[in-house]
């Protein structure tokens, strides 16, 4: 009997004295695996023209209908996107998204894919309605609008294994939410001349997903 | 002749003297019992290749000070029907048995400074043995009337369950140490520590060492003996109903309780404040005191978490028919021994 309990205490202390397998969210992070389906990315050419032509088709293919998309006709001048149509607004709610990846097969363009970014928990609903600017890819050369929203994009997510291109999702919606709270106008995705009607999942109330309260 | 307040004595010390150690062994335990906690998570945590609380402060250091905030201000939920009195008392009586027993361990010799016998413990009583035998077993009314005065069946039978382990486990505890006072022959544990001067008890008395140290993990109810918590299996025992600073105020009273179990099983079988060898002596006694009894902590700790806790029915077993029988022979063999040995001389 003794053995075994010298055998145990053993086996504990040598536990003791090995490195310990924890990682220090959110500080150290794993990197996802490369076929990852976690939060989506909205992709650019090399030209920094974006993918997404608007054609609604990924918020068809959608089984939970999470995918907003707000389509514009492209400036002949300026277009946003090689097509007739960009995506004016682009949103998806993360709380009803199944991450089943359809969205990605619906894509004509490639524009949308699911990306390697996991950590996708937050205290406020609101928060969790991902914004073309979340979404976005960035691109160095991208429009001087866009780098002076205050939502924001930036960062390249191929540098940082783990993490999706552009601001967080809480450092986006807490910006936001400054700005409502100061009783200023959220400013529209990037581009000037956005219809004020064009509807948003991100709306409080009366919204398509909300209604049940 | 003028007396001074301050030459006002009480037995052989100054009474500011023995105010100032009291409330030095009072902060020291608390401190100790709040970093005990500490050092149990992450002793704990390593063991599980986790790295335990590192957020609170450098390395997690002020972990405890954030707990006991927390302590403080949760709500303190009493059940109704409680005997109000008892149920308010009762935690006191758990923290007061635990640190009342410091007052006569020696943590160091006795030091002499400008012509003042300094002594390193509270009070300087001849049977402190006895007195620390007492003063501990108050600890089982402290669960016991915690239990009862819940006026609740978890509480109270977990009170009933807690009390049978400890007084079982008090009789093989006692046995054991008696081995040490027929060697040393006093009750007194400066005398005690100083008998091993050449060797220390642990050799003469391995036997009551392990008695003693199984012993104790029972009384602080510590695993493999932790039946009156039994945190995966039971609701928590005695302490069932009891929230905020007076489920604090057991909590402490345990972690002190392990500290005073490791500081006698020190003063008794490790040589208390003497050094390893007698080359080492220009170490001070209390250092050496603190460093064994915290490798008696370190091993309380790791057999915690190695060990799954023991079936009741085996418990009482352990206690009454292996311990309390080794215990009786240890005592019948080493008096043989020292009655031999007298003769002969």
């Amino acid at each position: 009997m003794i053995k075994e309990l010298v055998k145990g205490m053993a086996f504990t202390l040598k536990n003791m004295l090995s490195k310990p397998i924890t990682m220090q969210w959110p500080e150290e992070q794993k990197p996802a695996p490369t076929r990852h389906r976690g939060r989506h990315i909205l992709h650019r050419y090399d030209n920094g023209m974006e993918k997404c032509i608007g054609c609604e088709l990924c918020a068809g293919a959608c089984p939970v209908g999470c995918i907003y998309v707000g389509p514009a006709e492209n400036d002949p001048e300026r277009p946003v996107s090689p097509g007739e149509r960009y995506a004016i607004r682009y949103e998806i709610n993360l709380m009803r998204c199944i991450y089943c990846g359809y969205c990605a097969e619906a894509c004509p363009t490639e524009a949308i894919t699911l990306g390697p970014r996991y950590d996708l928990a937050d205290y406020r609903r609101e928060r969790l309605v991902a914004t073309k600017e979340d979404l976005l890819e960035a691109w160095p050369g991208f429009d001087k609008s866009l780098a002076d929203n205050p939502l924001g994009a930036g960062g390249d997510q191929r540098a940082q294994p783990g993490r999706a291109p552009g601001v967080s999702p809480r450092i986006a919606w807490d910006r936001a939410d400054a700005i409502v709270h100061e009783g200023g106008e959220l400013p529209l995705p990037g581009r000037s001349g956005i219809p004020a009607d064009v509807p948003s999942v991100a709306e409080p109330a009366g919204n398509e997903h909300g209604g049940n309260a | 002749m003028s007396a001074s307040i301050w030459t006002v004595t009480v037995g052989p010390d100054y009474w500011w003297v023995i105010v100032v150690k009291a409330a030095v062994i009072l902060l020291g335990l608390a401190t100790t019992a709040a970093y005990l906690v500490y050092a149990e998570r992450k002793i704990a945590a390593h063991i599980q290749l986790r790295i335990g609380p590192n957020r609170v402060g450098p390395l997690g250091l002020l972990q405890p000070a954030a707990d006991a905030i927390k302590l403080l201000f949760k709500e303190n939920v009493a059940p109704a029907g409680r005997d109000r009195i008892l149920y308010l008392i009762a935690p006191g009586i758990a923290a007061g048995a635990a640190i009342f027993a410091f007052a006569v361990i020696p943590l160091g010799g006795v030091n002499t400074w400008f012509g003042y016998q300094f002594h390193w413990n509270i009070a300087h009583v001849n049977v402190g043995l006895l007195y620390i035998l007492g003063i501990t077993s108050l600890g089982v009314y402290a669960i016991f009337l915690g239990g009862w005065s819940s006026n609740s069946k978890y509480s109270l039978l977990g009170a009933l369950r807690s009390s049978a382990q400890l007084i079982s486990y008090e009789m093989a505890v006692g046995f054991a140490l008696m081995g040490t006072v027929i060697l040393a022959g006093s009750l007194d544990l400066e005398q005690i520590v100083t008998a091993q001067h050449h060797v220390w008890f642990v050799i003469l008395q391995p036997m009551a060492f392990l008695l003693y140290f199984i012993g104790g993990l029972a009384e602080t109810n510590r695993l493999p003996f932790d039946l009156p918590e039994a945190e995966t299996e039971l609701v928590a025992g005695y302490h069932t109903e009891y929230s905020g600073l007076r489920f604090g105020f057991y909590f402490l009273a345990e972690y002190i309780n392990m500290v005073t179990v490791s500081s006698i099983a020190t003063a008794l079988f490790l040589g208390g404040y003497l050094p390893l060898i007698p080359q080492l002596d220009f170490i001070p006694g209390p250092l050496w005191f603190l460093a064994k009894a915290g490798a008696l902590l370190f091993t309380m700790i790791w057999i915690r978490w190695t060990f799954p806790r023991l079936r009741y029915d085996r418990l009482m077993n352990l206690g009454w028919k292996v311990l309390l029988p080794l215990g009786l022979l240890n005592i019948a063999v080493t008096g043989a021994i020292v009655a031999i040995q007298a003769a002969n001389a």
